[in-house]
């Protein structure tokens, strides 16, 4: 995987750790020094003198006021979620993350992916109640108030949709965006109560096995939760991102599973029952039960698999030169931390690791970066991730054998053929810097 | 098993749990509850309390029969799911539609699909009408419920649907499940 060969320039003091222009990430900060020396005196394709500087017109003058609520630089107004449901017809309204324009791990909360069933409430927080009951000692009620007042913890963690990823189902490559191929899935950072916490105030009865919970939006929204998963690691957050949870986040309280599929994370979450059977609700009975090839379908997947896919570049961006360029991605596993990326650009031929930015949180969204010198010639980026568990993301003819795809194309990327899709995504890159959604 | 037995059956249970409350270290790192929730009892959360479990728990009093609930369906779900149920801007709910569409594309019907009988009343009287929700009256529930699998000749289309009878019925695609994590549960 390692062999280290000149670069196809010549002059190039690259150390190549897989076809196609992957480069070794410490050659790179060695020979940086050099390449700068090689840039100034010209060999670099791109290094045509820059323009004598002059004052920007936007330095001459006062600028805008302070707002007590910031807002982004107009330049970005087109960073945005794509919607499924605009106007809010009788059906789910789905919010798409622009991954291809974001970068770092934490998804700003007012982009982070969400799924209302009938629109956003509007709760106000001081009338706002929490119920535990059912199979517990004593069955309590927390206001906002008092839960303010109870032990807090933050944690970083994804959010990711059970059907996320799935127009990947496609027997042929959608030709779209991230946004559209993995847009539902998101990551913050979540303060709030543990929820063994609360557990501890009611005392559960140790018969008890599932926790049902139910959110205070128009169509109630439940599901059914395992009890160790609460012993575990959920969370009721209260913020995101430092500020209180957004309304179409849950405002004011959310159920947050870490690592698991994001319909069971209820939001505006009014009633917790503690139970010995799931309620088979009718997302864990129908929505989120993913259908295999032989007609039988996987019940409680819960857990968002190993994934990872390369956000820059990918589609819809074009390679204006040959030359220098990162490739970076997201990571994530909803079984533990991000242990180990690799990146192909020959489409799965060769892989070298990528850098994985520390700290890789557990079920958080880590970053990788590979350096790449594209030659202008046809490549094919891909990325694979393994999670501390050993989980490998699998290759796509592995997911098929066993998960299955569509017989013909899928057309509609707000569809949901199927659902818990984490084998790779593929940008083949083409001789004119164009990107196209390929399988390998 | 009527609900309040079932409930007051949980009760007991779970006052008869000596100590269970806390790990002697305390989870929450205090060793002893913070104390701020306000005691409630399970009657008056009732009127929260929209949650069927599949053996029947929660079900309420009433009943209904297919030929009640086609009038019903008529005047309040047909617009969104169809004459008769057979889809139109939201999905069939009395349909023969094969389970796979096209390849793995899942087209999950009550009939071709669901499991559980009581998922019906649960999600109908929860999250139906779309515009209005838990307008319906129990009894309407049931003779929706009635309607819907008596249209998929999953039950006979006299037969009652009531707190005792709808637990009971198999479903068609009962069993065709696998518990993808069982080490979760």
């Amino acid at each position: 995987m390692a062999s280290r060969k000149s670069g196809d320039s010549g002059s190039s003091p690259d150390e190549f750790v897989a076809a196609n222009g992957l480069i070794h990430r410490r050659a790179l900060l060695t020979h940086g020094f050099a390449l700068a020396g090689a840039a100034s005196v010209g060999t670099a394709a791109s290094a045509a003198r820059a323009e004598p500087l002059k004052e920007d017109e936007w330095s001459t003058h006062q600028g805008a006021n302070v707002l007590p609520y910031g807002r982004r630089s107009r330049f970005e107004k087109d960073t945005l979620r794509i919607l499924s449901n605009p106007n809010g017809e009788p059906r789910t309204q789905h919010a798409r993350v622009p991954h291809q324009l974001l970068n770092g791990t934490i998804t700003p909360s007012a982009l982070h992916f969400t799924i209302l069933h009938n629109g956003i409430p509007d709760i106000d927080p001081d009338q706002h109640k929490l119920v535990i009951h059912g199979m517990v000692r004593q069955p309590l009620e927390f206001t906002l108030d008092k839960l303010m007042r109870y032990p807090m913890v933050t944690r970083t963690t994804f959010i990711e949709c059970g059907g996320n990823s799935a127009p990947m189902f496609s027997n042929v490559p959608v030709q779209a965006t991230l946004q559209h191929l993995h847009g539902l899935c998101s990551n913050s950072e979540w303060t709030g109560v543990l929820l063994s916490t609360l557990l501890d105030e009611v005392g559960v009865d140790p018969k008890a096995k599932w926790l049902v919970s139910e959110g205070a939006d128009t169509a109630l929204i439940s599901r059914s939760t395992p009890l160790k998963k609460a012993w575990d690691d959920a969370l009721i957050a209260m913020y995101q991102n430092g500020e209180r949870i957004r309304p179409d986040q849950g405002f004011p309280l959310r159920l947050v599973l870490p690592g698991w599929e994001g319909n069971m994370q209820t939001k505006f979450v009014r009633r917790i029952m503690i139970t010995d059977q799931p309620a088979m609700t009718y997302y864990e009975e129908r929505n989120y039960s993913p259908l295999l090839p032989d007609d039988k379908a996987y019940r409680f997947y819960f857990v968002n698999d190993v994934k990872s896919f390369i956000t820059h570049p990918s589609f819809g961006a074009t390679l204006k030169e040959p030359g220098y360029y990162e490739i970076s991605g997201l990571a994530y596993s909803g079984a533990g931390h991000i242990e180990r990326v690799m990146v192909s650009a020959d489409g799965g031929k060769s892989w070298a690791d990528a850098t994985v930015q520390q700290p890789a949180n557990a079920k958080s969204f880590t970053r990788f970066h590979i350096p790449w010198r594209w030659d202008g010639s046809p490549a094919i980026l891909t990325s694979r991730a393994v999670d501390s568990g050993g989980n490998i993301q699998p290759l796509r003819s592995e997911f098929v054998a066993e998960r299955g795809e569509t017989l013909k194309p899928v057309t509609n990327t707000f569809a949901f053929p199927n659902q818990h899709y984490n084998s790779l995504t593929s940008w083949g890159i083409e001789p004119t810097g164009e990107i196209k959604h390929v399988y390998v | 098993m009527s609900t309040s037995k079932k409930l007051s059956l949980a009760l007991v249970a779970a006052l008869s749990i000596a100590g269970a409350a806390l790990a002697a270290d305390g989870r929450n790192g205090l060793g002893s509850p913070v104390g701020l929730g306000k005691p409630i009892t399970e009657s008056d959360i009732q009127p929260w309390n929209y949650t069927i479990l599949p053996d029947g728990a929660n079900l309420p009093p009433g009943s209904g029969v297919a030929e009640a609930g086609a009038k019903i369906f008529a005047d309040k779900c047909a617009a969104c799911h169809g004459e008769g149920g057979k889809g139109a801007r939201n999905p069939a709910l009395i349909t023969d539609q094969p389970l796979k569409g096209n390849g793995i594309e899942a087209n999950k019907t009550v009939k071709n699909f669901w499991e559980n009988p009581t998922t019906l009343y649960d999600y109908v009287r929860r999250a139906m009408p779309w515009p209005a929700p838990r307008t319906l009256t129990n009894d309407e529930v049931y003779a929706l419920v009635a309607y819907i699998l008596a249209g998929n000749n999953i039950i006979d289309k006299n037969a009652v649907m009531d707190a005792t009878t709808l637990p009971k019925v198999e479903m068609p695609n009962r069993g065709n499940f696998i518990i993808r994590f069982p080490n979760l549960i």
